[in-house]
């Protein structure tokens, strides 16, 4: 091989053959040694340079693995950066009293066949966890697996005595344990979580995704104070009256926030198994009941609405009316003419039935719609009942609704429409969420005029003053408010012996801010109630406890009584009411 | 070792006599290591999406031994066999990568990749040794017949390959192609003038490069603010380092492949940082360190200035390549995809490299009248 040609540019080697190229070939050899020259010295360059970055990365690598993070303290701080397991958020009352919350936990376990001495460490742990027992630990700490729990939950305090033992083979799991500090006390509105934290029930469901995201407290509009004294005054109802169970709201009707909700009986959030059966079951808000004689506020507020009769009106309450299979009935009747106050005040059934038919079906439906009490609650909980209405909306049906039967909603359902009543005739969604000064002004449509609602105060008003609500009565809170018993279907009879007992009030009634709502299921009477088991006699006396509480509780100062709203000034009431009425029930519905 | 006669004449004796025998000896045992390393770091990544756990290694361990094949059939070349190869090479490779623009499948906002057969290829790895040998001839020529328009040729190439490059976008890999250029095209004698403005070109083509391409421009200010982003490989990346500490965690014992997804190709580095050590890093780096400096000295003895360019700009790439993998594994610089040569998972980026090494053995062979000027 031509090693002076391999020696030139490959390829090229031709172009040098010949001897008329030797001249230049002198000269070019000359330039290229040159050449090579210079790229030998610039090659001590290249060669300093890369020798260098190796020799940078050698002493980042003894940096990195002898010298450790202390050399890096942004990178520390940014591969750690990650915020540590955000525990779900926690829901809070009005007050920001804690209602649920999260508590991380040690859980410990062991490895037998780490333990050196499974007799020391019994002995050593006994020393901490007194709830142990020394000759279980024992035959834990022997066992043939490789791993078993010893303790579930412990305290940060708990956690500290054990870690402290310095007992090998012992380790603890970490967790998260939801904890609802208040127990029973708002059981139905929170609702509770499963073993993985998920909701399943109540504000837990319905926020589930907002509780375990954004990390920030669900705020409800429950006040616990008020929502304790609910429970305890219907608990000690249920028990005196030995009922099944109750349901009580109190709203306010500026702001349709919900003040309390209970449902009894109840459970313990903190141990689910107390959920099972009916405990689980909100009566208030997913129950539907017909609710009865409270109903009469809506009829009679309509028909004033709507100019079917006015304040000096009355209805003829002589005779039963039979309409279809049916007899209406008053429970008490009088056997005459009626005015419009007294068909509230006498609660008649005659009297209403014939107001609702001269107003007719389609105000009546319309109205009922206004109230919002033919389709479900818009509410913030998952346990929302749906009303129960006629299919076919015939005369008796317009007659039966006027006092509350043949239609079915939820308590919730029908205090939200009572505060629509009094508080001015608007209708405002109820919420469990506690609203922003801000909120209040705008939300709400007009359902009923000022005046009518005024009119509606003034009835409520004497219905407890002087009527069947009497038992509901505070000195200076002037409470208003109906009474409702209606008999519960059962297996498709109306029992008489089986009561839904109801009082429905709202105070103070010159400006009402809230509304109460007791129901009772299936009370019944006793010696003090003159074995009477309707509304006025068990669900009243419920509400005029709350309001005797809750009044000075929420800085609301008794008036004087001359300041009592006075109810109807043109039309003082024809007859003088007696000081205690019976309740007018439904009668005869379900049978001839 | 003696196993050829030094009177035995022929052509595998030959070689066996001239070859570089130490640098030979480096980058088979670097081989060697990226294969215990393929083993160790793929199976969690081929598991994780969804692939037979050994599908990477098997893959890269079947293309080893052709690669070493490879390696050594080029370094048989005569020098001008280097020549005609880097010729057939690069305009297939530039045929190829047009084609890619046309036919490429995008993977990862980069259509980098041409389906052929089984197999994924990238052309553009296929450039990088090919256009070193044909680049360093044009500058070469400089000092023949040819004369200036040496220069003009190399130049145009470069700007050829780089446009290609680019409208992958493949911005690293334009880079270390501009790179071993500017480095031939310094050793090749040019006025420090022109050396100086290259080098402002390449500097700006960098700072273009962080306004032009998004992904770039987020890969640095993330370098630049770590607390800011999330590093999320580079900070793995360096635990794993810390957790390996001196001699390891012990084979199968790293953690930081089961997270990384780059754990088998540009992680690879801190998958043997946590499982083998430091030591086992350090000798990592020697090696890489001792086939670069030696290809270096080995060119600096050369009197063959077309041998001394070629033999320079394959080791820089291959240097450079390292370097890069190993600086950005790291956080020395901001995160740049590379392979690291010979040890990373890639198929055609081992081929290239061995054809590129294969050239450097080949031109590095003893010579009869080396160290003689002509």
């Amino acid at each position: 091989m031509n090693n002076r040609n391999e020696s030139l540019d490959p390829g090229r080697e031709n172009l040098l053959v010949g001897h008329q190229a030797a001249g230049r070939r002198i000269r070019l050899d000359g330039a290229r040694k040159q050449a090579v020259e210079t790229g030998r010295n610039r090659l001590l360059v290249v060669g300093t340079i890369f020798s260098l970055a190796f020799l940078v990365i050698g002493l980042r690598l003894i940096d990195l693995a002898l010298i450790g993070p202390g050399a890096e303290p942004l990178l520390a701080a940014s591969s750690s950066a990650k915020p540590a397991t955000s525990g779900r958020a926690d829901i809070v009352d009005r007050n920001g009293i804690v209602l649920a919350t999260s508590l991380p936990t040690m859980s410990l376990y062991a490895d037998p066949a780490a333990v050196l001495d499974a007799e020391e460490a019994a002995a050593k742990l006994t020393s901490v966890l007194s709830r142990l027992d020394r000759k279980w630990i024992v035959a834990k700490l022997t066992s043939p697996g490789r791993f078993v729990w010893l303790a579930r939950n412990l305290t940060p305090e708990q956690t500290f005595q054990v870690n402290r033992l310095g007992i090998p083979g012992l380790a603890f799991q970490r967790g998260e344990r939801r904890v609802y500090p208040q127990g029973r006390e708002a059981a139905h509105v929170i609702g509770m979580t499963d073993v993985d934290g998920r909701g399943i029930a109540g504000v837990e469901k319905q926020f589930d995704q907002a509780l375990r995201v954004n990390g920030k407290p669900v705020q409800l509009s429950i006040d616990l104070r008020v929502q304790a004294m609910l429970r305890r005054e219907l608990s000690w109802a249920v028990k005196e009256y030995s009922a099944l169970g109750a349901a009580g709201a109190i709203l306010d009707v500026t702001t349709g926030e919900i003040t309390a909700l209970v449902s009894l009986p109840d459970f313990d959030p903190n141990s689910p198994a107390t959920a099972v059966g009916g405990a689980g079951f909100n009566r208030a808000s997913k129950g539907v009941y017909e609710m009865g004689s409270t109903f009469k506020l809506f009829t009679m507020a309509a028909a004033l609405d709507s100019g079917t009769v006015d304040l000096a009106g009355g209805y003829d309450a002589t005779n039963p009316i039979r309409v279809a299979r049916f007899t209406i009935n008053d429970y008490h009747g009088k056997g005459r003419w009626l005015s419009v106050p007294e068909i509230l005040v006498y609660s008649s059934n005659i009297g209403a039935a014939k107001m609702a038919m001269d107003m007719g079906a389609k105000v009546q439906r319309e109205y009922l719609g206004k109230f919002n009490l033919l389709s479900p609650l818009s509410l913030e909980l998952p346990e929302v009942g749906q009303p129960l209405i006629p299919r076919r909306w015939r005369d008796v049906n317009t007659m039966t609704v006027a006092f509350g039967h043949g239609i079915a909603v939820s308590p919730l359902q029908l205090a939200a429409g009572v505060s629509t009543v009094v508080n001015g005739g608007i209708a405002r969604p109820v919420t469990l969420l506690k609203h922003r000064p801000a909120d209040d002004a705008t939300a709400g449509t007009r359902v009923l005029s000022a005046e009518t609602s005024r009119q509606m105060r003034g009835l409520m008003r004497m219905v407890v003053s002087r009527g069947t609500g009497k038992n509901a009565d505070v000195p200076g809170y002037r409470v208003g408010g109906k009474t409702g018993t209606a008999e519960k279907l059962v297996g498709g009879r109306y029992r008489s012996r089986s009561l839904i007992s109801s009082f429905v009030g709202a105070f103070p009634m010159d400006a009402p801010r809230y509304v109460l709502l007791a129901v009772l299921d299936e009370p019944k009477g006793t010696a003090k109630t003159n074995n009477y088991a309707t509304g006025g006699w068990v669900a009243a006396p419920v509400v005029g406890r709350m309001v005797r509480q809750m009044g000075p509780l929420l800085g609301m100062a008794p008036a004087r009584p001359t300041q009592d709203v006075t109810p109807i000034p043109d039309q003082p009431l024809v007859v003088a009411i007696k000081a205690a009425l019976a309740d007018v029930r439904g009668q005869g519905l379900a049978a001839r | 070792m003696s196993t050829f006669a030094r009177t035995d004449t022929s052509l595998l004796s030959r070689w066996w006599w001239t070859i570089d025998r130490w640098t030979l000896a480096a980058l088979i045992s670097i081989a060697l290591i990226g294969a215990v390393l393929i083993l160790a770091a793929s199976p969690p990544v081929a598991e994780r999406i969804g692939l037979d756990p050994y599908y990477f290694a098997r893959r890269q361990l079947t293309l080893l031994p052709i690669a070493l094949a490879l390696m050594l059939g080029t370094s048989l070349l005569s020098i001008r066999g280097v020549w005609r190869s880097a010729v057939v090479c690069f305009i297939a490779a530039v045929a190829l990568m047009v084609a890619t623009l046309v036919a490429g499948e995008e993977i990862k906002g980069a259509t980098r990749w041409l389906q052929v057969g089984g197999f994924s290829l990238q052309a553009s790895e296929f450039v990088k040794p090919s256009l070193a040998v044909i680049a360093a001839g044009f500058f070469a020529g400089r000092h023949t017949e040819m004369g200036k328009p040496g220069f003009a040729i190399a130049t145009g190439m470069l700007l050829v390959v780089a446009a290609l490059l680019l409208l992958q976008p493949d911005v690293g890999m334009t880079l270390v192609v501009a790179s071993v250029w500017g480095v031939q095209f310094f050793l090749a004698g040019l006025p420090l003038v022109l050396v100086g403005l290259v080098l402002v070109i390449i500097l700006a083509s960098g700072v273009g490069a962080y306004f032009i391409f998004p992904h770039v421009q987020v890969r640095i200010d993330r370098f630049l603010d770590p607390a800011g982003g999330d590093n999320y490989q580079v900070a793995r990346g360096l635990e794993a380092f810390r957790n390996g500490g001196l001699f390891g965690r012990g084979v199968g014992e790293g953690r930081v492949k089961e997270v990384l997804p780059d754990a088998h190709a540009d992680f690879i580095f801190a998958v043997a940082g946590e499982e083998f050590g430091l030591l086992v890093c350090l000798a990592v780096v020697l090696l890489f360190a001792f086939v670069v400096v030696r290809g270096l000295v080995r060119a600096f003895g050369e009197d063959n200035l077309f041998v001394m360019l070629t033999v320079s700009g394959l080791v820089v790439q291959f240097g450079l390549q390292a370097i890069i993998n190993m600086a950005s594994t790291l956080h020395l610089m901001p995160p740049k995809g590379m392979t690291l040569p010979f040890i990373s998972y890639g198929g055609s980026s081992m081929l290239a490299l061995a054809y590129g090494m294969g050239v450097m053995l080949a031109l590095t062979r003893e010579r009869p009248g080396k160290g003689v000027l002509a």
